[in-house]
Order: structure tokens, then sequence, then C-alpha cells
């Protein structure tokens, strides 16, 4: 387990990949896709921080060997989710697929977790693969690539009769975990194969399943949180937002987070580290050690109470907080708030002291 | 979709020539991925063709989109004024106006965040917000931008225009203050973050020396 200032932290990697993009799995007279699929991640890769960036040709395909370091010696993961990716238009053996993922199962098996696929468009034949991996490699969930190409289709909708079926059975089969694959629209072109509206049919229909928004919808965060308030059953999968944003762009990171914070709540976002388009150790490292910026408490309270002087208004602040609430007291006192709750919050407590205050405060 | 707002990053610079009905203008695009949505690059192909065909003394523009899979067709198509169905026969239906008309009704909402967000700090309540109309606030060059926008899908955009109104041009009355203005809020921040994260591959994708093996 990671440890923090005496805090213990068992980490799940709900979010990693096992892939061979090296040359020789490149589909023939496909090659443009296959390194234009593997360039992109590569840039991905980039925003991470400059220490942690690899050659590109190491990119292309990790050992198991790297793999155990990055993730379970050097990148505090406890439990890490494979999520499997075909893509066998452009690459022969697939990108990742679950019988590649499988293969580290027997070296990892008390830490890894292989989730499976299925592409409705498949049909029957689809149904039976589905039953036969479900039946070898006991999936507790999907990776579901909505706008995978698959013949002239270039992607569904979860939408779609035959994604129902598929879900339906994939519900009767023990699956659980439903994690669609939602980012930048590449194909059709005049249709947007990862709009988000999808998950909302489907969760509220499939109430047995968890469906997990991957990379919350990026670039159509807006339409994920709305739907995500609505859905108990609708989660935020984080990667791609800690990998891409949290060194990259940590003012936005910052705001992503409220957002998701407000609408989605801490509890139902799960950390993922997309390995190997980042490795783990910085971002669960970042994650732990991350503070809302310019959010302290007390600062907030100092400016919300300098605002209302301004205005000739009276305003009564109290804090609640988590941390020492002898210190936060001093601190709270000193910017010109009344008092603080120490988390958890004991109600009778508040509406003794609020009761307080009403009685004795001066006449408006 | 939230797209990206170009800055000048993404343009590259071309040669103006002079020729004897006005000059003739060359422009460079250049997006930050090989796969950007390809109806999305069409769109900005097509709108810096027009934006650039408008300058007075323009007598030809030429906009080309460089590094992208389907530059040679998005080029032709925007060149021959083939529209988008007429560039991707058989893959593609849909024109993009529906694009066009979501990325504007996006960056409405988005907009109503930007003025009205300093009058929230200053302690404007829901009340006096709901009825704030555009004529109240300050010319800014966001203020325009909101006008421009709100005018290109038909939604009210005038001086007695309310400063806060929903997708479908109804005022926003002051109980759906709060809950408004968090959820222009939010589109403020996806089409932003968009942005940045655009920002950052493209000058990856660009910085010297930053080429991946062929």
């Amino acid at each position: 387990m990671y440890e923090k200032d005496g805090e213990k932290y068992f980490v799940v990697d709900s979010h990693s990949h096992f892939w061979d993009a090296s040359k020789e799995n490149w589909v023939e007279g496909k090659e443009q896709y296959a390194k234009g699929w593997i360039d992109c991640f590569y840039g991905y890769h980039q925003l991470g921080p400059p220490e942690t960036h690899w050659d590109w040709e190491k990119y292309l395909k990790v050992t198991p060997e790297d793999f155990e370091r990055d993730m379970f010696i050097e990148g505090h993961v406890d439990y890490a989710i494979f999520q499997s990716t075909y893509l066998r238009e452009w690459y022969k053996n697939g990108f990742n697929t679950a019988d590649q993922n499988a293969a580290l199962l027997e070296r990892w098996g008390d830490k890894l977790i292989v989730n499976g696929r299925f592409d409705p468009r498949e049909g029957d034949a689809g149904l039976k693969q589905l039953e036969a991996d479900v039946a070898k490699y006991k999936h507790k969930g999907v990776k579901l690539y909505t706008a995978e190409w698959n013949g002239d289709s270039r992607g569904y909708k979860l939408t779609d009769p035959e994604a129902y079926r598929f879900l339906q059975a994939a519900q009767d089969l023990g699956i659980k975990n439903v994690h669609v694959h939602k980012g930048p629209t590449i194909w059709p072109l005049d249709k947007d194969a990862f709009d988000v509206a999808d998950v909302d049919h489907a969760a509220t229909d499939f109430q047995g399943l968890n469906f997990i928004v991957e990379h919350v919808g990026l670039p159509r965060i807006e339409d994920f949180c709305f739907m995500a308030v609505q859905e108990p059953n609708v989660y935020a999968g984080l990667s791609v937002v800690v990998g891409g944003l949290m060194h990259a762009r940590p003012k936005f990171f910052a705001k992503v987070m409220g957002e998701l914070l407000f609408w989605v709540g801490e509890d139902k976002m799960l950390f993922g580290g997309d390995y190997n388009i980042w490795t783990p150790k910085w971002q669960v490292e970042g994650l732990v050690d991350w503070q809302m910026p310019d959010s302290d408490g007390v600062a907030v309270s100092r400016e919300l109470l300098a605002a209302a002087q301004a205005r000739h208004q009276s305003l009564a602040v109290w804090l609640m907080t988590g941390a020492d609430v002898n210190l936060v007291n001093r601190q709270a006192q000193a910017a010109g708030c009344l008092g603080v709750f120490a988390k958890p919050l004991h109600v009778p407590e508040l509406l003794a002291v609020l009761q307080a205050w009403l009685e004795h405060r001066a006449p408006a | 979709m939230a797209g990206p707002t170009p800055g000048r990053d993404f343009v590259g610079s071309g040669p103006v020539t002079a020729a004897p009905d006005g000059d003739i203008v060359t422009v460079g695009l250049r997006l930050p991925t090989f796969f950007c949505a390809p109806n999305f690059s069409f769109l900005m192909v097509a709108d810096a063709y027009d934006a650039v065909s408008a300058v007075p003394g323009v007598a030809r523009a030429e906009v080309t989109l460089v590094d992208h899979h389907a530059s040679e067709e998005i080029n032709g198509g925007v060149a021959a004024h083939a529209g988008f169905v007429g560039t991707f026969t058989g893959e593609a239906t849909a024109e993009l106006d529906e694009l066009r008309h979501t990325f504007l009704t996006r960056a409405s909402v988005a907009g109503q965040d930007r003025l009205a967000r300093p009058r929230v700090d200053a302690g404007a309540g829901p009340d006096e917000l709901a009825s704030t109309t555009l004529g109240e606030i300050p010319e800014s060059d966001e203020l325009t931008r909101l006008r421009r926008r709100r005018a290109g899908i038909g939604l009210p955009y005038g001086d007695d225009a309310p400063l806060l109104i929903h997708p479908d041009g109804s005022p926003v009355t002051s109980e759906q203050v709060p809950l408004h203005l968090r959820r222009a809020r939010l589109q403020r921040v996806g089409i932003e973050t968009n942005g940045e994260y655009c920002k950052s591959l493209l000058a990856l994708r660009y910085a010297p020396g930053a080429a991946t093996a062929p």
C-alpha cells in the first residue's frame, strides 16, 4: 500500500493496458492508422512530467517485467483492472486483447482483474464468444469501444437493439461493470460515435450494471456530468483526466475536478492511470498530494467576509474541518469566522450553536 | 462536442501573392492530431476559407489543412465548394449545420458564465441577474462574441435581450439562476479544458525535434 504522512492508501487502478503496437503487429495496408493511433497516444504520453517520458520505440510495446516494475513495484498499484481493446482492423493480433492481458494473470493473478469486451455487431457468434470468455476468465467487467471500426461500420450505440441483447446477456452472465470508452470523435465522419447520450438510456434500462464512462466523456464533460448526476449507476473514470491534465494543465485539472466533485461526487470517481500511456507512480503520488488551489476554507471565508463588509452586510461564517480543530479554529478566528465544527458533523451541536447565535446577535 | 478555440498556433504562415484583381492569400491550417474529427476539421477549414475570402482586397483564398489523415479530401472539397457530403460521398450523409449549431449553442451558454461571473463576484443576487439585459453590460470583446453567437443561431442578442437565457432562448427565472449558472460554468470549463488539451497536443506535435520515428 502507498503510504504518505502516516496515511495508507489501497490503490485500485481501474484502467490499464498491456498493448502491442509494435510494427510487426500493424495490419498491412492499414499502417497509417496503426501508427496514427499510437502516435496519438504518444502525444498524450508527453503530457506527463518530462522525467517519465519514454522513447517512441519503447512505447510501442513494453515487456511483462516493465509492466511489473511500473505498476506494482514503483507504481504503488495494489490492484489493476485491464481494459481490453481490440482494434483488429489496424493491429493483426489486436492492440490489447483479453488473451494478451490474461497471459499476465498467470504471473500476477492476485493483483489483476482482466475485463473482457464485446461488440454487438458480431451477432450470435459474438454472444457465444462472450459466454466463452466469461466462463474462461470469470470476467466481472467489459470494456466497450462504441466508435470501434468493424467492417464498413464506423461505430455503434449502446441503444442499438443488438447492443441491448449483449447488455442483457452480460448482465445475465454476472458481468457487473461496463466501462465505456468515450473520447474524441474519429469516425464516422458526420456522426458523434462518442456521444454519451446512449449511456444515459442504457443505464436507466440496465439497473444491474454499473456504467463507468472512461475519460469522463472528454471532450463532452458537460454532457457526462448532466447525465451522471441523474443516473445512480453511472461513474466517472478518471484516466486521462489525471494523466493529461494534472501535470500539463494544473489549473484546468483543478477546475475539472471541482466540477466532477460537485456533479458526480467523490464516491463515484474512479482512479485510472491508463498504463502505458502514462505510468501510475507520478499520478498516484500527485493525486494524494493534490489540493484544490485557492480554496482553503479560511482564505475563502476571509474573502467572503471582506466582500460582505464592502456591501455593509453582516455575515456569520463557521467552518467545518477534518483537520486539527484547534489549529483551524485559531486561523478561523483570525479571519473573522465565528467558530469551527469538527467532522463528522454532529447535528445537535450545530443546531445548538446556531440557536445561541440567533438569540445573542445584535438586532439588525 | 465542444470544439477548441483555434489560436494563432493553429495557423502556419503562407505567402501573399499580388494578382491583378487583388491578392491571393494562402493559409496553412494545422491541428493537434492526425486524427482530429474530420467533420470538425472540415468546418475549421471552410470557416477559415470564408473569413480570409471576406477580407477586402483578397481576390482568392487558398486554405490548406496539413498533416491530417483526410487533408486531401478536405482541401479539395473546400476549394471546390463541394460541401461535406459532396466531399465524402458514401461516408457522410449530413452537412455540418447541426454541428455548427451545437458549437454555437454551447459557446453561448459558456459566454453567459464569462459575463455573469464578475457580477456574481460583486454581489449580484438571483433577482438582479435574472433581470440583467445585454444593454446593461459594458461593451467588451466577450459581449460582442456572445451577441454574434446568439445571432448566428436565432437567439435574442439586442440590448433588451436578457443576459441569462436557456438554450431555447427563453429567459431564466430568479429561481433557476443558481442551477443555470452552475451549468454555464460547467460548459465553460468543458470548452476551455478541451482547448487546453488541444493546445498541449499541438505544441508537442510541432515542437522542434518532437517528431516520432517514421
